[in-house]
């Protein structure tokens, strides 16, 4: 079992590719932890589904307001400027384009950048807004492990799990590498520390493109 | 004078019968309109259709919001977005004893809306090409995959707002929106739990979120869990 990045690692990566002044969405688990590694002197409006740009972070003991929380239910700050909304408008934000970046989960991701993140066999499936995201999102980052707990890629040539959105994610970033999106397929960006190329081919269920430098 | 309020919330639901659609606002557990929910579960109507983003919603062993219905066994189908909030739900789901439509998060916003605004349907991109597009209608727009999403109504709506008046006028706090405003739109009947209600005048018009007219029964709460510490 190869370590590489550990969840830290990845947020602290995926934080790097924020643009001052954007507008971002994180999706619930693992991707929140982004909240933490933004770099400073940065304006970063965060977009929470649930009706709020410009959350701050997870709200301090005793400062919790029952109807203040993000898409992961969790009690949340806001910052100076924040907005609030109903759900038409959040949902507004985010299938029509507006939404610079979100960085989400997944259980698969194929070679043409295609997704699958709401369902697997044998699961009571739930959406939320995964799939409108993956609609009208402009640039979507997976933020995932490399494998499932029992050592399946889950970067795959074609996905078998159902799908939530057709060539919308354009970068991965796992806990062995970063890789981009591109015409010719996967392509291999940054290698984790102590990571080979030799650890990712193995790891990975689809042809990668391996640029020179390697 | 007109006066849409009710005195407690077990009197605003009084002809909610057995086999009711019932779209409840709320995220998570902010916005929802927990003293209706409550008094539903007293008042013991059965065989409901649950309209709502989540079944309830789960704090670290505990379960709250609606799936105090769920658990009862009052409900027979529920559309919403994500069912997974709840273990409840997948117990019941896994035993067959409720039904689902699952409907992604903005879909179900701008159904509802739709119902709400007089629209016969719309295309929309989200999940064309996916499992829940199949037996929908698609259409090329733009050389781009569109499916066609149907308007959702309910008989009755359940809604909450942090402040409201006499004739129904609608104020919401922080993320409490939600679905509110559009459930608030899109039922026959319209109740609004508030956590204060004051006479016409005192909200400033300029700040009203769900104008009156959406609303046809409005209550103070009686209790606001908080559930955070």
């Amino acid at each position: 079992m190869i370590a590489g990045m550990n969840e830290q690692e990845m947020a602290q990566r995926a934080a790097a590719e924020i643009r001052d002044g954007s507008y971002v969405n994180l999706g619930i688990g693992m991707p929140t932890l982004v909240l933490d590694f933004v770099p400073a002197g940065k304006t970063v409006f965060f977009h929470t589904e649930n009706g709020l740009l410009g959350m701050g972070g997870f709200a301090p003991k005793g400062a919790a307001h029952p109807d203040l929380v993000d898409a992961g239910k969790q009690p949340v700050t806001c910052i100076k400027g924040a907005s609030f909304f109903p759900s038409d408008i959040s949902f507004a934000m985010m299938r029509g384009g507006h939404i610079d970046l979100a960085i989400m989960g997944a259980y698969q991701v194929s070679a043409k950048g295609d997704l699958a993140n709401w369902t697997a066999p044998g699961m009571l499936p739930s959406i939320g807004g995964a799939m409108d995201i993956a609609a009208g999102t402009k640039k979507i980052i997976i933020m995932m492990s490399h494998t499932t707990k029992d050592g399946k890629p889950k970067l795959v040539r074609e996905l078998t799990y159902p799908v939530t959105g057709y060539r919308c994610v354009s970068m991965i970033i796992t806990n062995l590498c970063v890789l981009d999106v591109s015409e010719k397929g996967l392509v291999l960006k940054e290698l984790a520390a102590g990571v080979s190329v030799q650890d990712v081919i193995d790891n990975t269920g689809a042809l990668l493109v391996i640029p020179e430098k390697f | 004078m007109i006066t849409k309020a009710f005195g407690d919330s077990l009197g605003a639901i009084h002809d909610v019968g057995d086999g009711a659609i019932i779209m409840f606002g709320g995220f998570g557990l902010a916005g929802i309109p927990q003293n209706l929910i409550r008094a539903l579960y007293e008042k013991g109507t059965k065989d409901l259709t649950v309209i709502s983003n989540n079944p309830g919603s789960r704090l670290g062993d505990h379960e709250y919001g609606l799936a105090i219905l769920f658990k009862a066994g009052r409900v027979k189908k529920y559309i919403g977005s994500y069912p997974t909030a709840t273990r409840s739900f997948k117990e019941l789901y896994d035993a067959g004893k409720v039904g689902l439509d699952l409907v992604p998060q903005g879909t179900l916003a701008e159904r509802i809306r739709a119902k709400g605004a007089g629209i016969g349907g719309f295309y929309v991109k989200t999940g064309a090409g996916t499992l829940l597009a199949r037996d929908k209608e698609t259409r090329l727009i733009n050389g781009e995959e569109y499916i066609l999403e149907q308007p959702l109504g309910a008989d009755f709506a359940f809604v909450k707002a942090y402040k409201g008046d006499l004739y129904g006028n609608l104020v919401y706090q922080y993320t409490g929106a939600n679905f509110n405003p559009l459930m608030a739109m899109a039922a026959d009947i319209t109740i609004a739990e508030v956590e204060e209600l004051v006479e016409p005048g005192i909200l400033d018009p300029n700040t009203i979120h769900t104008p009156g007219i959406f609303v046809q029964r409005i209550l103070k709460g009686e209790r606001y869990d908080r559930w955070y510490e």
